[in-house]
Order: structure tokens, then C-alpha cells, then sequence
């Protein structure tokens, strides 16, 4: 009788725990690794703090091979796991070829836009958030010259450029903005050397704030930026700790939200393009006690009221994205 | 004769080797706190238990099929070349430009083309290395791991500023046209009744490298190039004194391995990924080197060994799915195989045959 017992004890234990499996998210990181300082880590971060919360689990994989990334979600999706979240534009194509076969799951991908049904495609509207630190960049710069380091030369990125350079023409139409990009190639996002090399050289031209938009690259700029004694912008995460008092602010782009978001709604989660923008505090800019002396009240104030306008529809920056040009230099 | 019985060369040394490696992966596994048993349960069930696992698993075998002959071939002429991971790299160039730029009526056409293209760039990649050697005497070693910069840097070129489509992101050619798709283990085996094969990448490519196989053994043991490159092998001066020319056969056994290096392009290129990208070799020119030691430069011996390493590279892929085991981990399980396979091969043999020798002494 007690062995009955213990058997069907094991079997509902058994049930239970598949029916728990069914519904654990997953997330999948791109190759550059789940602790890489920046955007995967991002991720991580939002899912850890959905697990912290809920009590959730979670599934994850840090890619080995190219081919893996199809790998992942149909073993994802064949355990059930729902929904299935990955970061990176890399996984467009392959979630666009699978994402059909598998119409019960859902999933979301970070910073692309996949066209099906059953997926959620989160991009974020970072030149709104770049518009708001160039606005800042211009209000804090005395030489009316400030510099751009970009990472890899892709849409993406000059987006970002785009809504900076508009954000500092706002401010002052006649100030100089210096571009640059790192590279073009995926190395060219984690190239400090280079970055430092980059920084020292705007800063020979007559920058003297400088917005790194460079993944791991930008800890080069950052660096170089604060042993030159000139202001410099940190991107993603909130970076202001990296240098205190040398860091005007850092664009953020709230990945670690996105995820948790997604996490949070599980199964229901809404497909569609989902805009993380200014509006939703999907980007926005840092404010904490590292930078509390370089922002004045008046710089934050007109900061705001920018941002309250973007949020409102107001005022449109232009999205280099929508047709691969940029209406200011 | 002082030396072992070949079964016991071929079989029991690599065997023993195994073993070795798998006893310590197991304490890297108890390390960290997960069972031994399970992880190597995981990794049979996900690599040989389920027909996607088998189509994943015969999917890199291919890759290294072709990398491993590569390595073999240039071996039988002692030359190490150690530019497979370039010569693939180019070669995946090749299958790119004969996808995009020829229009192939059928696929069966488009894989002959891109065969032949994979496997001339990949041949061309190994030239300039191979004349080096031969002619000027420039080390083969350094001359084909330094192609390898170079071809990862022309690679990068031609995608980001020739190849790539205006406006994306990805450093990447466009997807290649549908007729030029190769029938995958699903396309073929599956019925509407009885999936296989699902979603996984192996392709007809796989009986390319089968052939290739093949093909390698008659070269090497069948035709009298194949007895020149081995003479040279065995010896430069008697080669030379029966005639054969060392720089003619240097040059020649490059070319043959750049071309079979090349053409596992075909399968990450065309049969995988479907346009080409920046990584698609990840490294599998390298596991050549250590699949030619470990299947004993025979072709037969490179087949069971790239099966091996694609079993140890699938139940990589489940061990980090369904474990928490980091994944610099499974890349310390998988170079515990390759050390003991191919580096630490005599601290086997050596002991094994010294027992061989002994019996054998009793004996008699």
C-alpha cells in the first residue's frame, strides 16, 4: 500500500512538474554571450528580475554555432516553453522560417521586426532617446563641438547618430558634430583600443562631450574621455557609475524591460510590433547621483519638456531607419 | 616485428583515449555539481536518439568529413596544413558567387556548380601556401595558419562593401535563389505521416563527403599520385631518386586539400545557412586537424571520428539547452577529447604496446 502510495505520490509530482515546464519562458542569447556588459546582459538581467519577483523559472542558452539558433527554438518549442524570447537582429531570418511551424507558441524577438502572427518584434526607438542626449550634449558642451563614436557601421547605428545630431542641432543649430565608426564588422563592438584612439582624436578637433554608441567599444571611449577631463555618454544600460562625475549621462535602452515584460505576460503576450520609445520609458536618459552636478536644473527642465513633447507626438525625430538618410549633418 | 597488432592501432589506442577523456569530463562534471550520468545521457538521447538529433549530428560530421580528408591528404605528403579554416572560408566564397550570379535550372546542377566552386577557391587559398613551400621552403605551418588572417579579413571585405544587400545590417550575401536549395534529410525521408528529420540541417551534402571519402582512399591507395604522395612523405630523397618531384607533389597534395577544405562550404553555405555569412566555418577547419589524427589520416577512420565529433558537438548543444552547465564547460569537455585523441595520442600507445610486446615476449 505504501509503495502504491509512493508511486502515485511520484507520478503527480512527475505531472506537476511537466505541467510547471510547460509554461517556462525561454530566452536565447545571441553569440556575444550572456555577461557581455551590454545588451545580452541586459536581457538577463530582465529575466532575472522577473524570476526574482515571480518565483518563475526560466530556460536559457548562450549559442555556440550559427546553426544552433534554429536549434533553440524548435527544441524550445517542441518542450512547450512559451514564449520564447531572443535578442538580436541576427535571428530575423531564422524566426521568420520558423516561427509558422509552431502557430501555439509565441515569441519575441528584441530589436527586429519579424512579420507572423504569433510573434512579438520589440524595437526601440533609439533616436528619440539620442535626441534627448543631444540635446543634453550641446547644453553642456562649451566649445559648441561635441563628438559621435559609433560601433558597427549598420542602420542601427547611424539611427542613433541621427537622432543625436538632431538632438544637439535643436539646441544649437551652429554647433559641429563629430562623426565616427568604429568599424564594420561585429569586432568593431568590442574594440576599446580603437574607441580610446577615436576619442583622442575628436578630442584634438574640439569635442568635449562625446556619446558612445559602441558596445564594448565604449569603454574605451569612456575611459579616454574621463582621463582627457572632457564629458562623455554612456549608451544601454544606465553607465554613469563606470566614472563618476566625468559621465554627462547615458542613453538608455531598456532591454532588461522589454524581456521582463514579455516574461511577465507568459503565454498571452501580445504579438505585433511592440515600440519601446521615450513615451513608454522604453529609452530615455540616467539621471542618479553620479551625474546629479553636471545636469543643471534648467538643462534637466528642457530635457523634460522635450521629452514630454516627443511622448506627446508633438515633436517627431526623424527615424534614419524609415528610408536610410538623416535631413541633418 | 616490434610493433602492435593493427587492430589494437586502430582501434583499442583511440578507444582507450576515449575513455580517458570521458573519465575526466566526468569530474569536470561532478565539479560543478551535476550528475555524470545524466549530462552523458542528455547528450545520446538529443545526438542519436531522435532523428533531428542524428540530422544535426550527421550535419557537422559532414563539415568535418571534409575537413578531416583535407588534413589527411596533406598528411600523406607530411605536410601539415593547418589553413583549412581559410581555405573553407574562401571556399564558401566561391559557393556564394556561383549561387547568386549563375541561374541553375534544378538543384542537382547548382550543387555540381558550387562543388566545383567551393572547391577551386579553396584550392586557389592553399596555392600560394603550397608554393611557398615547395619552391622558397617557407614553412607550410606558418604560411596557411597566416592565410587564415587573411582570408578572414578579404571575407569581411567583400561581404560588408561587395556582397551585402543595401540596408542590411547583417554582414551577409542575400539569401540565394529557391532553386538552388538543397534537399534536406526532411525533404527527403519524411513522409506526411512520419516526420523526420525535422528542422535539422544535415542535407545531400553528407553523401558528397561520403563519396569524397571514398574517392580520397582510391587517390591515395589506388593511383600512382596517391604512391607519390606518399613516397614524399616517407621520404624526400627516395622520392626524389625514383623520379618523383617533390614540388610538382607538394603543390599537387595543396591543391587537393584546399579543395576538399572548400567544399564543406558547400554544406554550412548552401545547405545550412542559405546565403553566406561571416562565421559559417566556426572553427570546424581546426577540428580537422585533430579528426585526420584521430581516424589515422584512412578515410574510414576521418568518417567515424567526424561522426564522433558531431555526436560530441550535438550533445554539446543539448548538454547547454537542458543543463546548467556553462558553455565554456562543453567547449572544455569536447578539447578533452581532442587532447587526449589527438595531442596525448603516445601516452597510450606508448604503455599499450610496451603490454603488446611483453605478452608477445612470454610467448615466445
Amino acid at each position: 500500500m505504501t509503495l502504491m502510495h509512493k508511486f502515485l505520490a511520484t507520478a503527480a509530482a512527475l505531472s506537476l512538474s511537466a505541467g510547471a515546464a510547460a509554461a517556462e519562458p525561454a530566452l536565447i542569447f545571441d553569440l556575444g554571450g550572456k555577461f557581455d556588459k551590454s545588451f545580452n546582459e541586459a536581457a538577463f538581467t530582465g529575466a532575472k528580475r522577473w524570476a526574482d519577483e515571480t518565483g518563475g523559472t526560466f530556460r536559457e542558452i548562450e549559442l555556440q554555432s550559427e546553426a544552433q539558433r534554429e536549434q533553440a527554438l524548435r527544441r524550445f518549442a517542441e518542450n512547450g516553453n512559451d514564449p520564447i524570447i531572443m535578442t538580436g537582429f541576427a535571428f530575423g531570418n531564422v524566426l521568420g522560417e520558423v516561427a509558422p511551424d509552431y502557430p501555439d507558441t509565441k515569441f519575441a524577438i528584441i530589436d527586429m521586426v519579424v512579420d507572423a502572427p504569433n510573434v512579438r518584434s520589440v524595437v526601440f526607438n533609439e533616436h528619440e532617446g539620442s535626441y534627448l542626449v543631444g540635446m543634453m550634449a550641446a547644453m553642456a558642451s562649451e566649445s559648441d563641438t561635441v563628438g559621435f563614436i559609433g560601433g558597427m557601421d549598420i542602420p542601427l547605428i547611424r539611427k542613433f547618430a541621427c537622432g543625436y545630431v538632431q538632438g544637439v542641432k535643436a539646441v544649437k543649430p551652429d554647433a559641429t558634430v563629430i562623426q565616427n565608426m568604429t568599424g564594420t564588422t561585429p569586432a568593431a563592438w568590442n574594440d576599446p583600443v580603437k574607441g580610446s584612439e577615436l576619442t583622442k582624436s575628436q578630442i584634438s578637433q574640439g569635442a568635449d562631450v562625446i556619446y558612445a554608441a559602441a558596445g564594448g567599444t565604449g569603454v574605451g571611449v569612456l575611459q579616454t574621455a574621463a582621463d582627457e577631463g572632457i564629458l562623455s555618454i554612456g549608451v544601454d544600460s544606465n553607465q554613469n557609475y563606470m566614472h563618476p562625475g566625468k559621465i554627462l549621462t547615458s542613453m538608455t535602452k531598456r532591454v532588461d524591460n522589454a524581456v521582463y515584460d514579455a516574461m511577465e505576460a507568459g503565454a498571452d503576450i501580445e504579438t505585433g510590433i511592440y515600440v519601446m520609445g521615450v513615451g513608454n520609458e522604453g529609452v530615455g536618459y540616467a539621471m542618479d547621483e553620479f551625474n546629479a552636478d553636471l545636469v543643471s536644473a534648467d538643462m534637466q527642465a528642457t530635457v523634460d519638456e522635450a521629452a514630454a513633447k516627443i511622448g506627446s507626438g508633438e515633436l517627431m525625430v526623424h527615424d534614419y531607419m524609415s528610408d536610410n538618410a538623416c535631413p541633418v549633418e | 616485428m616490434d610493433r602492435m597488432p593493427g587492430w589494437a592501432d586502430a582501434i583499442l589506442v583511440p578507444l582507450i583515449s576515449l575513455l580517458l577523456a570521458a573519465f575526466l569530463s566526468a569530474l569536470v562534471i561532478i565539479g560543478i555539481g551535476e550528475s555524470p550520468v545524466a549530462a552523458f545521457k542528455l547528450m545520446v538521447d538529443g545526438a542519436l536518439m531522435r532523428s533531428a538529433g542524428w540530422g544535426y549530428t550527421l550535419y557537422y560530421a559532414t563539415n568535418f568529413i571534409f575537413t578531416g580528408l583535407a588534413v589527411a591528404v596533406a598528411f600523406h605528403a607530411r605536410m601539415f596544413n593547418i589553413g583549412g579554416e581559410g581555405q573553407a572560408m574562401i571556399g564558401g566564397l566561391g559557393v556564394a558567387l556561383v549561387c547568386l550570379y549563375i541561374p541553375w535550372p534544378h538543384w542537382s546542377l547548382a550543387l555540381l556548380g558550387s562543388a566545383v566552386g567551393a572547391s577551386l577557391f579553396g584550392a586557389a587559398w592553399a596555392l600560394i601556401p603550397a608554393y611557398l613551400q615547395a619552391k622558397r621552403g617557407s614553412h607550410i605551418v606558418i604560411t596557411t595558419i597566416m592565410f587564415n588572417f587573411i582570408a578572414a579579413a578579404l571575407l569581411n571585405y567583400v561581404l560588408v562593401n561587395v556582397l551585402r544587400p543595401v540596408g542590411a545590417m547583417d554582414p551577409a550575401t542575400a539569401k540565394f535563389p529557391d532553386a538552388t536549395h538543397l534537399p534536406t534529410f526532411q525533404d527527403m525521408f519524411s513522409t506526411a505521416a512520419d516526420p523526420m528529420f525535422r528542422g535539422a540541417p544535415a542535407n545531400v551534402t553528407f553523401f558528397l563527403a561520403v563519396i569524397a571519402c571514398v574517392l580520397v582512399w582510391l587517390l591515395i591507395w589506388r593511383t600512382r599520385l596517391g604512391y607519390e604522395i606518399r613516397a614524399l612523405g616517407h621520404s624526400e630523397p627516395a622520392a626524389r631518386y625514383a623520379g618523383i618531384s617533390p614540388v610538382r607533389t607538394v603543390v599537387i597534395a595543396m591543391l587537393i586539400s584546399g579543395g576538399l577544405a572548400g567544399l564543406m562550404s558547400v554544406n554550412t553555405t548552401q545547405g545550412e545557412a542559405e546565403r553566406l555569412i561571416l562565421n559559417s566555418i566556426e572553427g570546424a577547419g581546426f577540428i580537422g586537424i585533430a579528426v585526420a589524427l584521430m581516424g589515422r589520416n584512412h578515410p574510414l577512420g576521418v568518417f567515424l571520428a567526424a561522426i564522433l565529433f558531431g555526436f560530441l558537438y550535438q550533445g554539446g548543444a543539448e548538454l547547454a539547452l537542458w543543463t546548467t552547465i556553462p558553455r565554456e564547460l562543453i567547449v572544455v569537455i569536447q578539447a578533452l577529447v581532442i587532447l587526449f585523441t589527438g595531442a596525448l595520442d603516445n601516452m597510450v600507445r606508448m604503455p599499450l604496446e610496451r603490454i603488446f610486446l611483453s605478452f608477445r615476449r612470454r610467448k615466445s
